[in-house]
Order: structure tokens, then sequence, then C-alpha cells
């Protein structure tokens, strides 16, 4: 398959936008009328063909545009990548697993030539064609975590393993969802975590902590996270939030449909074979909620979510002031007709939309 | 699927080092490259014994970058359950075996300014592994190695005639002992020490440091669980459907493979979890040995982890 990739933009004039076959692979993450925190991993190892879940590392329309954002955010602001000292070898497990999974996956895009410890990348979208040392870093323009993540969409936390804990010692982290790699380096699952409601009660961390932690090389794990984003912006970072959180105030009945934005993370964790430390690249999806409501199950379902979900979710994920303005919106695409299990949107075999009287 | 990722490899090589330790080659059956590891990482190796399939985890002492071959070295023991007897008289070049994936309970702290490695007797393995690795990447390390006698002492040519200033040799039969407490003390800031040997020299190890106020991140240990033998009994798997008996020297895992249900498992050692059972009924007393599930878990009755805990008593209902 070739991808046509898009120009479009993140800022300013957000031309951000997702072709119909962007749509049908949106990963739309609640596979019932109801979400509630939970260790909803499983294992990574592909998916139905064209979704994706099908390579290890998804490649899409969006590609170079993210990119080039993430070159912008890096040049104001260059500690969004960071690497402790002692988490080089685990940039080169990275860049390794990056490259090898690429070319493998996508070969018509990506190749790999190694020749001993010379190795030749090509990367077409972004006219790269780099020869370089492995394990030697002077033979890079970067550092091995950064030289490969400017190359690969979503953000790439990388965590020492020890002590029995995780801990957050280097990463790129420039699409993520209000929370800052600067403030979080050197920190332990638990320290990161800390300010996430309702999920320490019901010992969630705890349990996902053992799993992750017996993630083994070869065996990749994934899970989805979401949360909401108004207008189409991949740097929703603290740093920044007196530019970006202020657009939650210009929501209107009228734009909302256009400018709302679900926001779900597929996530997923690597062991990095020579270091043993863990990879967990998030790797953000946009699709506002007018391209969203096309599939029938998903209008009737994301209602039902938005309306039964926990007031102190709705504010973590901060969007509860806007909840009854969306609220009004998806009522009415949701017809109260039952939805099938799972999350893919069925949209052959799931009834349209009834027309409402009321509506 | 259970366990980690399998890879099928031909044994190419056997090399009795001594009387008790003899030295195992793997290659990949299709001619792939292994993957890469990192030192202290280990391999499950699936033994097939008769009726019974043993999984055994031994440590990977070659390259860590070497993707041609993995070695183990397995020390026989008489006493066990039959693992390493399996492996010093039935395997033989040629044979087709099945390996995991590696997997590391026992990594390097990169952090580390230096790496003070102790080893007991085969507890030598990982840190073969362990110093390809730091020689490649210029780590400093420094290595204490005490064993039976100069017959027993397998690497020791090796490992002094490659590395002459940091390995330290003590053979038990002369009376040679590591002087614990002033190696510690004269250790530099940034020190890691890592034992690997007989659960009394583990014990004595974490010990000694502690009382010295070396800081619990400091000190890296390898135990692996070997699932204890015990009395025999019998479990009732509610979904297979099926009556089975776990024999004095298999565990429950063991059992419920040998009967052919696909029960889930990783570590094999009471540690990863990934086994954990519901109890769906038992009238007797469970001999939980894992270190995964908390002490509530334990006294609910309610689960088991089958890789190292047994049952004893009249009925017990699982549901798997």
């Amino acid at each position: 398959m070739t991808i046509q990739f898009n120009d479009e933009t993140f800022r300013d004039d957000y031309s951000f936008h997702n072709s119909a076959w962007a749509i049908k692979r949106f990963p739309f993450p609640f596979h019932e009328d109801s979400y509630m925190y939970s260790v909803n991993m499983e294992q990574h190892r592909g998916g139905p063909a064209g979704s994706i879940y099908e390579k290890r590392f998804d490649v899409d329309e969006h590609y170079l545009s993210e990119m080039r954002d993430r070159a912008m955010v890096l040049a104001d602001d260059p500690l969004r990548c960071q690497s402790l000292p002692h988490m080089t070898l685990a940039g080169w497990d990275l860049l390794e697993l990056i490259m090898v999974s690429k070319s493998e996956d996508y070969p018509e895009l990506f190749e790999l030539h190694r020749d001993g410890n010379t190795w030749r990348w090509v990367n077409k979208p972004m006219g790269i064609d780099d020869t370089f040392t492995f394990l030697d870093e002077a033979t890079l323009p970067y550092g091995p975590l950064e030289y490969i993540t400017r190359q690969a969409q979503g953000d790439w936390c990388v965590l020492d393993q020890r002590d029995d804990n995780l801990w957050m010692d280097a990463g790129m982290v420039t699409t993520q969802a209000d929370w800052s790699l600067d403030f979080d380096i050197g920190m332990n699952f638990f320290e990161w975590h800390a300010p996430v409601p309702l999920a320490h009660e019901k010992g969630i961390f705890v349990r996902a902590l053992k799993f992750l932690l017996n993630i083994q090389q070869g065996s990749p794990a994934r899970r989805l996270n979401w949360t909401m984003t108004v207008t189409p912006l991949l740097d929703t970072s603290p740093e920044n939030y007196h530019k970006w959180g202020i657009q939650k105030t210009t929501l209107t009945p009228e734009n909302i449909g256009q400018k709302q934005h679900l926001r779900v993370e597929l996530q997923t964790f690597f062991r990095l074979p020579r270091s043993n430390a863990l990879v967990f690249p998030i790797r953000a999806y946009l699709c506002s909620f007018q391209d969203l409501m096309t599939m029938p199950k998903w209008g009737r379902r994301l209602h039902r979510v938005i309306r039964d979900l926990p007031e102190e979710l709705a504010t973590y994920k901060g969007f509860i002031a806007n909840r009854p303005m969306m609220l009004d919106y998806l009522s009415k695409f949701d017809d109260g007709l039952p939805t099938s299990d799972g999350i893919w949107p069925e949209f052959e075999s799931e009834p349209p939309l009834k027309p409402s009287a009321d509506s | 699927m259970s366990g980690a990722q399998k890879i099928a490899v031909t044994v190419t090589e056997i090399v009795p080092l001594n009387e008790l330790v003899t030295r195992f080659k793997f290659e990949p059956t299709d001619g792939s490259l292994l993957p890469t590891f990192s030192g202290g990482a280990h391999t499950v190796v699936e033994m097939k014994d008769g009726a019974i399939t043993r999984l055994n985890p031994y440590s990977l002492m070659s390259d860590p970058m070497d993707q041609t071959a993995y070695t183990i070295s397995v020390r026989r023991d008489d006493v066990g359950r039959g693992g390493s007897l399996f492996m010093h008289k039935r395997v033989k070049v040629g044979d087709q075996m099945t390996i995991s994936y590696p997997v590391n309970l026992f990594s390097l702290d990169l952090r580390a300014k230096k790496h003070l490695f102790l080893a007991g007797g085969i507890g030598i393995t990982p840190f073969m592994a362990q110093i390809k690795q730091l020689e490649r990447t210029n780590g400093r390390w420094e290595l204490h190695y005490a064993t039976r006698s100069v017959a027993l002492g397998s690497y020791v040519d090796e490992l002094t005639t490659k590395h002459p200033n940091e390995t330290h040799i003590y053979y038990d039969d002369q009376e040679q002992r590591i002087d614990l407490k002033n190696l510690l003390d004269g250790q530099p800031l940034g020190t890691h020490v890592y034992v690997c040997g007989p659960k009394g020299m583990i014990d004595w190890v974490r010990k000694t440091a502690t009382d010295e106020g070396w800081p619990r991140e400091a000190i890296h240990y390898e135990e692996f669980l070997a699932p204890k033998s015990g009395k025999p009994f019998e479990v009732k798997l509610a979904i297979s459907n099926k009556v089975i008996q776990v024999g004095e020297d298999e565990s429950l895992l063991e059992a419920m493979e040998r009967e052919g249900v696909d029960a889930p498992y990783l570590c094999r050692g009471g540690a990863c979890g990934q086994c954990e059972t519901d109890v769906i009924d038992y009238s007797g007393t469970f001999i939980h040995r894992d270190h995964w599930l908390e002490d509530a878990d334990h006294k609910s009755g309610k689960k088991i982890m089958p890789c190292v805990s047994r049952f004893e008593g009249k009925t017990l209902v699982l549901d798997r």
C-alpha cells in the first residue's frame, strides 16, 4: 500500500485532517458503552490488515507533517528530548528496534543495510540517506535516541528498569497530553503517575507496574488511552498551557463538531535487548467529533461514555467545563440502539442512525 | 501462547569442563540470527524427558552481542528433580531443542561507577556475559570468584588469562575466603555489588553489605526459585474439565502442561505473575512459595501460582 502523506499543520491555521482511510482505522478506545480504568493490556503482535495494530510502529498519512511539527517544537525547546548518561545504550537499542522494524514492515519507505557495525539507513519519505557506525555516537548528527525519534511518529519514553521499578530516564516528548519530560525526568513509575485520580485507589498502578516489569524481549504489549483536545494540537504540553488552555473556551455549539477532537494514544511497550530498558512509545491519534460521528456505532457509544464518566475523570482529562456542550452535540447521534462489542466501527453491519423526532 | 517467545535451536557443541559442569552451545536451527541480550539474562531450556517436559532456566554466558550462538553451562545436580541430569546424560550434539527468548532478572545497573561481582561456583555464568558486555562499553568491573577447588574452577583459566587485573580467585579447599568486609570498604562511591551463587553466599553478601551501610539499590542478587518436590496431590481443572494428578517431582504447572492444558507462564520461578490462577474450591492447605501474590491473597484461599506452589488436602478445584 502506498501512503499519500498529508501536507498539514498542527498549529496556527490547523490544517490537520483525516482522510476517509484514516477515520476508518482510527483507534476508537471504547470497547463498550462505559469507561473505567483497567490494566487493559494485550500482546502487540500485529492486528487486522490496515489497522493501526498491524505494524510494530504505525506510519500513516500524518508522518511528514508530524515530523515537521516535532522539529519546530525542538527548535523552541531542546529539553523535550533528554537522555541521562546511563541511557545511551538504550538509545542505540531503540534506534536498532525502529530501523529494523520499519525497514521490514515498510520496505518501500525505509531501508537498513548492515555490514558489521557500519549501517546505512535510508528514509525515503524524509529524504534521508545516512551511513554511520553502530554504537559510535560521533558518527550521527544527534544522539541515537534523538536521531531516530526525529524520524518516528509519537512520543518515546525510555524507562530504565532497576530496583523493581521503572525510571523515566530518557525520552522524546513533543506530542504529549499535558505532561512534561523535563519535569518527570528521573522519576519512578509511581512518582510520575501521582497526579492520576482514582487509579491508585483501585491498585491499578501496582498491577500495571508488575505487568510492565515482566514484559519480555520479543513479546511487546499495547493498550489504548484517551483524552480530549480542542483544535488538533499535538504539543499540548504544560510548558505551553498558556497557548492552548485558552482554546477550550472557544468551543461553541456551532464549531464543536469540527473543533473538538478525541485524542487517543496507542501505547506500546517493548523490552530493549542490550540495556534491558523498556521503551514506551505513545502514539497520539486525533479525530474530530464530526468525523467520528460518520460511524454510527462510535456516535452512540461516545455519547454514552462521556455522559456516564465519573466527574473526577472528566476533570482530570480537562473537559469537565465543556461536557454539557459535548453532550448536547453527541446526544443527536445516539438513538438508543444497542452497540456491538469491541472497538471496531463495524460500519457495514451497524445500523445507521435512526432519525429522531425530538432533535 | 504461554511463556516467552520460543527459538528452535540445534546443539552444536558440548564441552565437559570438569567433573560437574558441562557447557552447551545452541545455534538457531533455521540459520537465522539470535536476539542480542543484556548480561545477566537467562534462557528457559525445554527438555522432553519421557512424559515430562522440563523447563529450566540457565544463565546465558556468551557475548551478548554475538547473534550466532548462545552458550550455557550446566552443573550436574544428582539430587535435584532431574533437569541437569537430562542435559548431562541425554543431550547430544546435533539434537534439536527449544529455548526461550532471553529474560533478564539480574541486569546490570548502568548508572554504577563500578561493578563488583561476587561469584560462587556455577554462579559465575551470568558474570561471564556481563563482563563481555562491560568490556565492549569500557565499563569498570572487578570479579571475586569462590570455587571449591582448582579441578572444579570453571572458566578460571579463561578469566585469569584475559583479565588478570580484575579477576580474583578463591579456592575453598585451600581455605581461601573472600575478605568481604574489607573488600566492600575499599570500593569507590557509586559501586554496585552483584552476587550469584549458593543461597548461603547470597544471604552473607546481602547482610554484610547492608550492615556496612550499602544502599539497598546497590546490592543485586539472582535467586531462582526452583519448584520443590512434595507430596502428590489431585487437582480438578474446571475449564478443561479434567482431573489431574501432580506427582512428587513435578510442579502443578508441569502437571497441567503434561495433560495438554495451555496454562500461562513466564519465569517459572514465582516472580512474574503470569501463571496466577483462581481457586474455585478447596479443602486442605496451600503451600504458597511465590513472590508474586500479596499475603492477603495467600491467606484468602482464592489464588495460587502453579509454577512453585503446591497443595495438601482432599479437594482443589482451579479455574483453568
